[in-house]
């Protein structure tokens, strides 16, 4: 485990204070929290957003049973034994979720669905899915969020509301901090916010285009054609609603940019054209470094959803939706997505960790999930764990246990727990599952 | 742990003089012993080696395995994967995908399945060490480790600004100790710095720095003389500037003597050993002798290869401007990606075809760096896994260096002008067993300043290989009959017969921790993470061993 040095005894009910402590709950991954804990509780969180707020301080300790077995409570060993029994007897286990754990859990799950020929998907097929697609066809000029702050004069928002859904972004990493070469901070940087509707977004962007919805990959491909000096017909203006003289302002801007940036979205990621309109953005972005110095990045959701992304990769080298049933990985979204697999019904089992699929997958998925054995992490009583056949109560990550997330841009962070909790977590849950399957598994094949 | 005996096997350890001898190894508890000396003193195991070839274990010492550049072209690549060989879990291992840039669990097997049980990552940001460290355990059975990027960090330009060498040195042994690396790495020194402040490049090695007011040379000599004055194992490890560019190899001459007699090591030398003009691809030639001439004569020097052999594979680099530059003469997809204070990176699928002239000239040029440098003790065999082509390789270059034949069809075959603008043709040196396991195991290891490895003596790690003699080198040295990795047997036959995770290699020199602070203050103004969440500890680590400083 990769647990990074504690200020505090945890076991200590006196009031204590974690610094560059981390907050997991959107892909900021901000670090920089002082966390306050008086009697296993988050009094006090400097430096968190009005999300991370609401993490820390509704993530005390609940009273709930270690583990359930059909709603009944049990103990862990009864319910490690449930699990495996559950694994080990499928014929098409799924392995979903992953975003909100350590990567040293996410590497163990993987582990489980290695040894078990099953389906290793994670959160990731149903938000920046299509931008992974999208990275195999174009590939993607990146960079880390500091050269966003001490570099970019020109920072493009597409199709996303960060000041509801990133709130730090802003401030942390993107408009306002002054860098090494933005010695003014914000006034050295030209906003643009492309989106279909007018957000809170829209107050911290000098430029607000307002594009038809189902148009993004349009403008995206337009822009590519301006850049190069292409006549673009002016039905454009119609499809998207945005008139030619402001775009080819707005080219003009992009090329005098010493360094451009685009942050984009799911409003880019989930609407009409998916990967083709990641694909559009990715292009574009590469494109201008014929002119100047330009990278795109997407805006991820949960903290550690990054490194689900990576952990997958570098186990199977697939970054969602692998399976794993005929003895190597194979790859192909749409076949071994989750919510695809279960709304065709072909799970047998479902392992899911910290992820509520029953809140959010189609009705078809919920359905079929209902119907098989399915184990479930999670720090809450989610609706997935409700219909769990074994139900795990864990710590939470980045509040009670230790370990390593990886920002939206691939940094990985250290974990420093702020209190401890009488749950297990994900890794230790995992492991004991993953231990107990070889081990039946090498007797088995010593008979 | 018990007393293992190879017997009778025919040993070729050139560190200990031993050429081709037939011997006894014995070993406990990872190492090579003496021979017991009581008489009645029986092994626990004995492996009758008798007929075989017995070699230390194989050491790559400059490849690209772990991190976020790798990882990413793992991403990037799922197209080849549909066509490589999978890795199919089996009883005790688990399962991986092949191509040019296999998954973690995977390249160790190959590598291990290869004779090969020490391998070190060479271009590692310091930022995503902690990543680093969470692949490197991931991928089993060999000894590792990381070189640390530092040829366009911030802190080291601006100390080098104002020649605050004090603070370079302390900053480099810190860095070194944050990150829990290896060695120093220098990529493009400068140049990617140029590239990421406005999308051009160093043209040379006394270009200025935009912002920064230094010269890669300047960068150069710092650097290498901070590993110095550290006593660092491995000597600063430089991917000279101009990477590619026909006429190179005026700046790596200039490179070698920049270094002003400091111990440096020049990396994937091939690539940066071509004569002619950039913009005329007619004039591209091998300027090898001229280099060689010099590399003969400088003990300072010693080089990896960077071998290019023709196959489909992804080039991939923290020389972020040249990444660049293959998307635009290759056309195919590009990654790249800018590291805030500390690097680049370029990732772009490349095919080597032996019906290009440029391509098969490249080849050449590997071979000629293998054949011209006199003392194998300071070349080390490389591909620059996987950008000349995998590590895979390794046997089938073997063979090319151990027969002339074999080297000679192929000549024949590639367009035929490569034979006027190299010497390749006119090498009729053929490469002894002795010599491969020099520039195999022996060499790198004293390169990297790794006692304990490269050798069969008293007190070295028991890493051996062994081989059954076979005429077709490739065939021999592609199939093992053993591994064996701190005395045991791992590899039987192709077969992992033991899952093990191997350990990481770490530098950790003294440093002045009055400098500390302004270290500190400076990280705080730039960088997005905090300065308390940087450095790696050791204690969540797999198992680690320190290499000591000299």
């Amino acid at each position: 485990m990769n647990i990074a040095e504690q200020d505090v005894n945890p076991k200590s009910n006196q009031l204590t204070v974690i610094k560059d402590a981390t907050c997991t709950f959107c892909g900021c991954v901000c670090d920089d929290m002082e966390l306050t804990v008086e009697n296993n509780r988050i009094t006090k969180a400097k430096n968190a957003c009005v999300l991370g707020k609401a993490w820390f301080f509704h993530h005390g300790i609940q009273d709930r049973p270690n583990a359930t077995i059909e709603g009944k409570p049990v103990s862990y060993e009864e319910a490690f034994d449930a699990a495996v029994e559950i694994l080990l007897n499928a014929t098409y286990p799924i392995t979903y979720g992953l975003s909100d754990s350590t990567s040293e859990a996410q590497r163990v799950a993987v582990a489980i669905t290695d040894w078990i020929g099953g389906t290793i998907d994670t959160t990731t097929s149903v938000c920046h899915g299509p931008s992974g697609i999208a990275f195999q066809s174009v590939g993607e000029v990146t960079c880390s969020l500091g050269e966003i702050k001490n570099r970019a004069d020109f920072i493009i928002f597409w199709g996303g509301n960060p000041a509801e859904s990133h709130p730090r972004h802003f401030t942390k990493y993107s408009l306002m901090p002054k860098g090494e070469f933005i010695p003014n901070g914000r006034k050295d940087r030209t906003v643009v916010l492309i989106d279909v509707r007018k957000t809170k977004s829209v107050k911290a962007a000098d430029i607000f285009l307002q594009i038809k919805p189902r148009s993004d990959f349009e403008l995206a491909w337009a822009l590519r054609g301006l850049a190069k000096g292409i006549d673009i017909d002016s039905s454009i203006e119609q499809k998207i609603g945005i008139s030619l003289a402001t775009l080819r302002d707005m080219m003009d801007r992009m090329k005098e940019a010493k360094f451009g940036v685009i942050l984009f979205g799911m409003g880019l990621t989930m609407t009409r054209g998916k990967h083709l309109n990641s694909e559009a953005v990715l292009a574009l972005a590469r494109d201008m470094n014929q002119y100047t110095r330009w990278c795109a990045k997407p805006m991820r959701g949960h903290g550690n959803v990054t490194g689900a992304d990576n952990v997958v990769s570098w186990t199977t080298g697939f970054p969602f939706g692998v399976n794993l049933n005929r003895g190597y990985p194979r790859f192909n979204p749409g076949e071994f997505t989750t919510s695809d697999v279960l709304a065709r019904g072909e799970a047998d089992a479902a392992l899911i960790i910290a992820s509520d699929p029953m809140s959010n997958f189609s009705q078809p998925a919920r359905e079929h999930l209902k119907t098989i054995k399915s184990i479930v992490l999670d720090p809450k009583l989610t609706d997935t764990a409700k219909h769990a056949t074994v139900a795990f109560t864990t710590s939470t990550y980045g509040i009670n246990t230790g370990g390593t997330v990886y920002r939206m841009d691939d940094v990985p962070i250290p974990l420093r727990p702020a209190f401890e909790s009488p749950y297990k977590g994900d890794y230790e849950i995992l492991k004991a599952i993953e231990n107990r399957i070889r081990g039946k598994q090498l007797a088995s094949m010593m008979d | 742990m018990a007393l293992f005996r190879i017997s009778g096997g025919t040993v070729y350890d050139p560190r200990n003089n031993i050429d081709g001898e037939i011997r006894d190894l014995w070993m406990d508890n990872g190492r090579i012993v003496e021979r017991p000396t009581d008489p009645n003193c029986r092994a626990d195991k004995t492996l009758d080696a008798t007929g075989t070839v017995v070699m230390p274990g194989g050491i790559d010492m400059h490849c690209h395995i772990a991190g976020p550049k790798v990882n990413a072209a793992r991403k990037m690549m799922p197209d080849e994967k549909r066509t490589a060989q999978p890795i199919t879990r089996t009883r005790l291992t688990r399962s991986g995908s092949g191509g040019s840039v296999p998954s973690t669990f995977a390249t160790g097997y190959l590598y291990a399945g290869l004779g090969y049980t020490t391998a070190f990552d060479a271009a590692i940001p310091p930022l995503a060490a902690r990543h680093v460290h969470e692949e490197l355990e991931d991928t089993p059975i060999i000894d590792k480790g990381f070189y640390v990027l530092m040829g366009n960090n911030h802190y080291v330009m601006k100390q080098l600004q104002a020649n605050q060498t004090e603070h370079l040195t302390t900053y480099v042994s810190w860095l070194l100790n944050a990150t829990k690396g290896f060695a120093a790495k220098l990529v493009n020194p400068g140049g990617v710095e140029v590239w990421k402040s406005g999308g051009k490049n160093a043209t040379g090695i006394d270009d200025s720095v935009d912002h920064f007011d230094v010269s890669p040379r300047q960068i150069i000599a710092g650097v290498a003389q901070a590993v110095m004055d550290l006593a660092l194992p491995h000597p600063v490890h430089i991917h000279c500037n101009n990477l590619g560019l026909p006429g190179n190899w005026m700046t790596t001459l200039e490179t070698m003597k920049a270094l002003e007699g400091r111990s440096g090591h020049l990396t994937h030398i091939q690539f940066h050993s071509y004569g002619g003009d950039p913009d005329q691809q007619h004039t591209f030639c091998s300027k090898v002798p001229e280099l060689v001439e010099y590399f003969n004569t400088h003990e300072n020097l010693t080089v990896d290869v960077g071998q290019v052999m023709f196959d489909k594979t992804t080039s991939m680099t923290a020389d972020g401007p040249l990444g660049y530059f293959l998307h635009k003469v290759t056309g195919r997809k590009w990654f790249s990606a800018d590291t805030e204070m500390e690097s680049g990176c370029g990732i772009v699928p490349i095919t080597y075809k032996d019906s290009s002239m440029v391509h098969a000239l490249q080849w050449a040029i590997g071979l000629e760096w293998y054949l011209l440098a006199k003392d194998p003790w300071r070349i080390a065999m490389s591909t620059d896994h996987p950008n000349g082509g995998s590590f895979l390789a390794y046997p089938e270059i073997i063979a090319l260096l151990m027969d002339r034949t074999r080297r000679k069809e192929v000549l024949n075959r590639v367009p035929a002008s490569v034979k006027q603008r190299c010497t390749l043709e006119q090498l009729d040196r053929e490469y002894t067993l002795n010599e491969i396991a020099i520039i195999t195991r022996a060499a790198p290891a004293r390169i990297l300043g790794l006692e304990h490895k490269g050798h069969l003596g008293i007190g070295a790690d028991a890493d051996v290989t062994i081989y059954n003699p076979h005429s077709d080198r490739q065939k021999m040295f592609e199939l093992p009959r053993y591994v064996i990795c701190r005395g045991e047997v791992i590899v039987d036959d192709g077969d992992i017969i033991k899952d093990v995770t191997g350990k990481l290699l770490h530098v950790a020199p003294a440093y002045d921790k009055t400098i500390v602070p302004d270290i500190q203050s400076w990280f705080e103004k730039y960088y997005t993470i905090q300065f308390r969440n940087y450095p790696v500890d050791l204690n969540p680590l797999h198992e680690y061993q320190e290499i000591p400083t000299k």
